[in-house]
């Protein structure tokens, strides 16, 4: 559905120019929720920015549904842009237009008729649950009211894309969690592909399918949230599951991870009694990833290089995730 | 002197003060029209043209663009840098060649409006630079063309800050009106200094002033009141 390929873009020059893009792929595939996730100054909202082409790359391609959005101008760069809609942080609402209003802007670019308009925006505002509100103003809203404002004007005009630019960064936390399961269910119900961009991992962990994780302009990694976590050294499973620095022990160290019906086996008392090893318990965690426990443990294994093998290879034939730290 | 014994002299005060209140309202009222017609496009202009701005490639070229914001920008400010009385008799032969004449109301309107232009246009900048870019970028993303933006986007936003600097103009006609009324335009100003100060009668001259303190409360008051109505930040 999306698909950016070795996308750079950098700004000012000499000494001082800036590389916000550094040779970006990546695939967002149809009815995906996509997340990528870095710090500020990564490059995500350029990146983000690229696929409805309110930044222009100095190379490289995006495709967007069929079409290559940077040779786009004019009329049909405006066309295509119907078919991606926009989430934003600050929700940029018109204050001098109602609730309705500010749905039936998208719909007055598109052409609509009013009649349609009205029938149209009162039903996607029912969507979002605004059912009532029509007539209030941005300034009478909460944040999160503000923010399926947003939504409903991105979608009034059914796009098949959705762009979120740190939609829940200036929301709650509990706000952010009803936000994110209205993105979930809309995306679901309505066949919509969903790139976001986000500094926080709580929003990979309720919604994304994938993501990618970017730093400096560049990917670092990205795919499915499920096989990432499953990757050594990942840096989505290490942001995601934080253990902390590696103790001086002559012992080895082993991460494990673990998803779903394999959390209630006694996986460490087993592996105790089997392998004859006083395991140690240096950390834990448990994350519930879109729906389903998952967590990680570090543990401590004492013991000779062949009983250390024996064991790491005992856990993995259980189907869990072992990574040798040390 | 004008004989306060003149059983006619009170209504002709009045009647005097109410035709200078006519020619007044007719002068600036006509000024008003055209410097809010072309002050708010020097003032969209002066924005949008900038660079990184909407209009920053002006019929798609950027030379364009920048040509017209450094020269609408020059001008404004040649404009609000030249004393109004000096500016009026500038314009004599651009007024007698406008209009035929370089007194009486209608003349006025002239060095009137020249002068309204550029501080109108500089109250709509200032209008217009604070409706916040995030706005902008989200019509951007809805596929809506450049007009759209302008006109149901920036302008639209600005509308409190656009009344409130319609009322300051208003104000600030209303006491350049007086000064053409000096030196021949008619009006209240014309009233003040022929039969005020020139015939020496302080009821004229206090009776233009009362007229002027209370125009200028009537038109600061509605600009006030329509800002707050309009906004609903």
């Amino acid at each position: 559905m999306i698909s950016v390929s070795q996308v750079s873009k950098s700004y000012g020059s000499g000494p001082t120019a800036v590389q916000a893009l550094d040779g970006v792929t990546l695939s967002v595939g149809r009815g995906e929720i996509f997340g990528v996730v870095g710090q500020s100054g990564a490059g995500k909202s350029t990146l983000i920015r690229t696929i409805n082409s309110l930044e222009l790359p100095d190379s490289g391609s995006v495709n967007v549904d069929g079409r290559e959005m940077t040779t786009l101008s004019g009329a049909e760069l405006r066309e295509a842009r119907h078919n991606i809609g926009m989430i934003f942080q600050h929700f940029n609402l018109l204050s001098s237009r109602t609730v309705q209003a500010n749905v039936e802007l998208s719909l007055e670019i598109t052409g609509a008729g009013r009649a349609a308009r009205r029938t149209r925006a009162l039903e996607i505002l029912e969507l979002v649950g605004l059912h009532g509100k029509a007539s209030a103003y941005p300034a009478q809203l909460s944040g999160g009211q503000k923010q399926r404002v947003g939504i409903a004007r991105a979608l009034a005009s059914n796009p098949s894309v959705l762009l979120s630019d740190e939609a829940t960064s200036a929301l709650d936390p509990e706000t952010t969690r009803q936000i994110l399961d209205l993105i979930r269910k809309l995306s679901k119900d309505l066949g919509l592909t969903v790139l976001l961009i986000t500094h926080e991992m709580d929003v990979v962990k309720r919604i994304c399918d994938s993501a990618a994780v970017m730093s400096g302009g560049r990917i670092l990694e990205q795919g499915p949230v499920e096989q990432l976590l499953a990757t050594e050294k990942s840096l989505l499973g290490q942001a995601l599951f934080p253990m902390g620095e590696i103790p001086e022990t002559p012992s080895a160290i082993v991460d494990i991870t673990f998803s779903g019906v394999k959390t209630d086996r006694p996986v460490i008392a087993q592996l105790a009694r089997k392998h004859g090893i006083d395991v140690g318990i240096l950390g834990a965690a448990v994350e519930t990833i879109r729906g389903l426990q998952t967590g990680r443990t570090r543990l401590e294994l004492p013991g000779d290089e062949r009983t250390v093998a024996a064991a790491v290879a005992d856990l993995r034939s259980q189907g869990l995730f072992v990574e040798v730290v040390k | 002197m004008i004989d306060r014994n003149d059983p006619y002299f009170w209504s002709d005060l009045l009647d005097t003060i109410l035709k200078g209140a006519g020619e007044t309202s007719y002068t600036v009222g006509l000024s008003l029209l055209f410097t809010v017609l072309f002050g708010l496009a020097a003032g969209v202009l002066l924005v949008t043209t900038e660079s990184g701005g909407l209009l920053a490639k002006l019929f798609g070229s950027r030379a364009l663009g920048f040509a017209v914001n450094r020269v609408l920008d020059v001008v404004v400010n040649i404009g609000r840098s030249v004393p109004f009385i000096i500016l009026m008799i500038l314009l004599i032969p651009f007024t007698r060649l406008l209009v035929g004449s370089f007194i009486g109301p209608t003349a006025a309107i002239v060095p009137l409006t020249i002068a309204g232009i550029p501080f109108f246009a500089r109250l709509v900048e200032i209008g217009i630079r604070e409706v916040p870019v995030g706005l902008v970028e989200a019509a951007q993303s809805l596929g809506a063309s450049r007009w759209t933006i302008l006109t149901k986007v920036m302008v639209a936003e600005a509308v409190p800050a656009l009344a409130l600097g319609l009322s300051t103009t208003v104000v600030g006609l209303i006491g350049y009106s007086a000064m053409v009324g000096a030196v021949g335009g008619g009006g209240l100003g014309d009233v003040a200094f022929r039969y005020g100060y020139q015939r020496y009668s302080p009821e004229y001259m206090f009776g233009v002033v009362i007229l002027l303190v209370l125009l200028v409360q009537v038109f600061q008051s509605l600009g006030n009141f329509a800002a707050r109505r309009l906004s609903h930040r």
